[in-house]
């Protein structure tokens, strides 16, 4: 189970926000409200969730709160300890393998001083290694809290690394520098007359 | 070759304007109204004209799947739209999310019309934060211009549409695990039957379709389910998006004719296999679920459903991960096996156990540490769990070894071999 903080509340922002993810769903059904205000209640603590907050959630959906530890514990993005200010997931399943995510993940072990899942001391990153996150046209990837940074290798990850060990924060997407997206990097080969 | 002219998703590279706007400049939401209209039955009947089958991986009949929803349930209908994107090597529903929401969005309204549903949930994985953005977005715009809610389109057809956002479970791609998702519990599959269109989302009846599968719809419909059918090969229509990833020049997406030939497509919009064709050891053609195929299989492979299963493999997603010959295939097929071993959700005892005993097996298998034999013992393994759990994941899980044993067994074998030599040496 997660590491126990005395209290959490929901902030009044929040409050409303919750209210609006409960209205998407009919009456009665309040159980499906579990997750998003989960992930409402952790983006509001650091990008972690004490047992406190999953007992405020409980209690606003109605369920005894056995029922949201079990959703807690099952969902991988719950995080149910303290994380980094920047929380670094390497994708290193099979596309980004071939492409080398090997390289990527010894970069960001040694900028970080730090092993698979494990935060640095002075809180700056988290480094876990992850599955599939869905970006294989661009690999290799990792997700750095909401956002990709693709196309990498070990000089780009480096240098992404380098810019948030300074507080900056670096532009998301293909590092590569040469395509925005998806599109083939050698041209477009289909779509080249415009929309 | 398929033109242009022939392709649904016209911006799928995000490049051009992706509001409402610019969408409908692009020709969606073009009257769609009178498409509401023709109602029901006729969109059914259109769908399954098209031929069109669902492009989440199982290939099933998307007019055949909508037609088993009941017409005269007291209960209300649900549309759901799987944005759970996860298999490795897919990343296709991320384009449309980000690039085409629009599409996704009047698909939503028409499948539901399709399906007699007044309510779709489009369940994304919580990893899209940025692509749940923009779809948001588009699903804010719509309601403003009243596309959707109440009299959508002036249709008089009342239709809401929702985002539900995953946390981390590739396993909720599963749709009876998608929808206990939805439902605020750990996702874990249902036995079937029942089947969602009779039971599905909070015991009412749902169609759970891919996110490609609903945002190719409005084309269909507007052009006519003749116009699909006319692309591809008989059984096998359409367009469909491609993403290929691995030992190419140019990964990419791109949205190609079903039944291309796999090397002309390699070679047309990849810019080939990196040192050439002839350095082509292995492609995976449809996500990590889909056993490998060799170089000899690949010369003359066409991609459609009929064209991979010809060669013991499938379409799947239509993820095409290419190995050249510099790619370690055990270390690739392992690094699945890893896989599948984290995202078991634990319930069926043959999945949870042997996914990691498959993983460990792998594991000493490719340090070399096993003993040749153990590769038949694997083998064994793998078909005890097959056929033998709930959900497909068992399967999915014992599907890649086995392509691997089969295809690949000496380099098992090398590499055990190799670890016994120095082990020899040593001892000398």
């Amino acid at each position: 189970m997660s590491e126990n903080t005395e209290t959490f509340a929901f902030s009044a922002e929040n409050l409303d926000v919750a209210k609006s993810i409960l209205a998407k769903y009919p009456e009665g059904r309040e159980a499906s409200a579990t997750m998003p205000l989960l992930t409402l209640a952790q983006r509001q603590n650091d990008n972690w969730l004490p047992t406190a907050a999953m007992d405020v959630v409980a209690d606003m959906v109605g369920l005894a709160p056995i029922r949201v530890y079990e959703v807690a514990t099952f969902y991988t993005m719950y995080n149910l300890k303290p994380v980094g200010k920047n929380f670094v997931q390497v994708c290193t399943n099979i596309s980004c393998l071939i492409k080398g995510s090997d390289d990527v993940f010894k970069v960001c072990k040694k900028k970080m001083g730090i092993e698979n899942g494990e935060t640095s001391s002075d809180g700056l990153f988290t480094l876990l290694e992850v599955e599939c996150l869905g970006a294989c046209v661009n690999a290799p990837m990792m997700q750095i809290n909401d956002d990709f940074y693709e196309d990498l290798d070990a000089g780009t990850t480096q240098k992404v690394l380098d810019a948030l060990s300074k507080g900056e924060t670096p532009a998301p997407g293909s590092q590569a520098g040469k395509r925005v997206g998806c599109q083939p990097d050698g041209g477009l080969t289909t779509l080249k007359g415009g929309a | 070759m398929l033109h242009d002219k022939d392709r649904i998703f016209t911006n799928i590279y995000g490049i051009h304007d992706i509001s409402l706007k610019g969408a409908q400049s692009r020709g969606d939401w073009d009257n769609t109204k009178d498409i509401v209209a023709k109602g029901r039955e006729w969109i059914v009947d259109e769908m399954k004209a098209s031929g069109l089958r669902g492009r989440g991986g199982a290939g099933f009949g998307t007019g055949m799947k909508w037609s088993f929803m009941p017409k005269d349930s007291p209960l209300p209908s649900y549309l759901v739209i799987n944005a759970d994107e996860g298999e490795p090597g897919t990343c296709k529903d991320r384009e449309i999310l980000r690039a085409e929401p629009q599409k996704l969005i009047e698909g939503a309204l028409l499948a539901s019309v399709g399906i007699g549903a007044h309510a779709c949930y489009i369940y994304v994985r919580g990893e899209f934060y940025r692509e749940a953005e923009v779809l948001q977005r588009a699903i804010d715009e719509a309601y403003e211009a009243g596309m959707v809610g109440k009299n959508a389109c002036k249709s008089g057809y009342d239709f809401d549409i929702y985002i539900h956002m995953g946390a981390g479970a590739y396993i909720c791609g599963e749709e009876s695990a998608l929808i206990e998702s939805i439902e605020g519990k750990k996702g874990q599959p249902r036995l079937k039957p029942p089947f969602p269109a009779n039971c599905g989302l909070y015991g009412c009846p749902t169609t759970v379709n891919n996110v490609e599968s609903i945002a190719v719809v409005p084309d269909i419909l507007r052009r006519g389910g003749a116009w699909f059918a006319g692309i591809g090969r008989e059984n096998n229509t359409g367009t469909k998006l491609f993403c290929v990833s691995g030992s190419v020049n140019n990964p990419c997406t791109f949205e190609e004719e079903m039944g291309i030939p796999m090397k002309e497509m390699l070679e047309k919009h990849c810019g080939g296999i990196t040192g050439g064709w002839n350095n082509l050891k292995a492609v995976i053609p449809g996500g990590s679920s889909v056993p490998m195929m060799t170089k000899s299989q690949c010369d003359g492979a066409l991609m459609d459903y009929d064209g991979l299963r010809e060669h013991g493999s499938g379409l799947g997603t239509a993820a095409v991960i290419v190995m050249d010959q510099s790619v370690d295939v055990v270390r690739a097929i392992t690094r699945l096996s890893a896989f599948y071993k984290h995202e078991s959700c634990g319930q069926c005892t043959p999945c949870r156990e042997g996914t990691g005993w498959m993983w460990r097996m792998m594991e000493r298998i490719c340090e070399g540490n096993a003993h040749i034999d153990e590769i038949d013992l694997l083998e064994d393994v793998t078909r005890r769990i097959e056929g033998h759990t709930i959900c497909a994941l068992g399967d999915a899980a014992a599907w890649p070894i086995q392509g691997l044993i089969k295809q690949f067994r000496g380099d098992m074998e090398a590499k055990i071999l190799a670890k016994a030599g120095t082990h020899a040496d040593a001892a000398e």
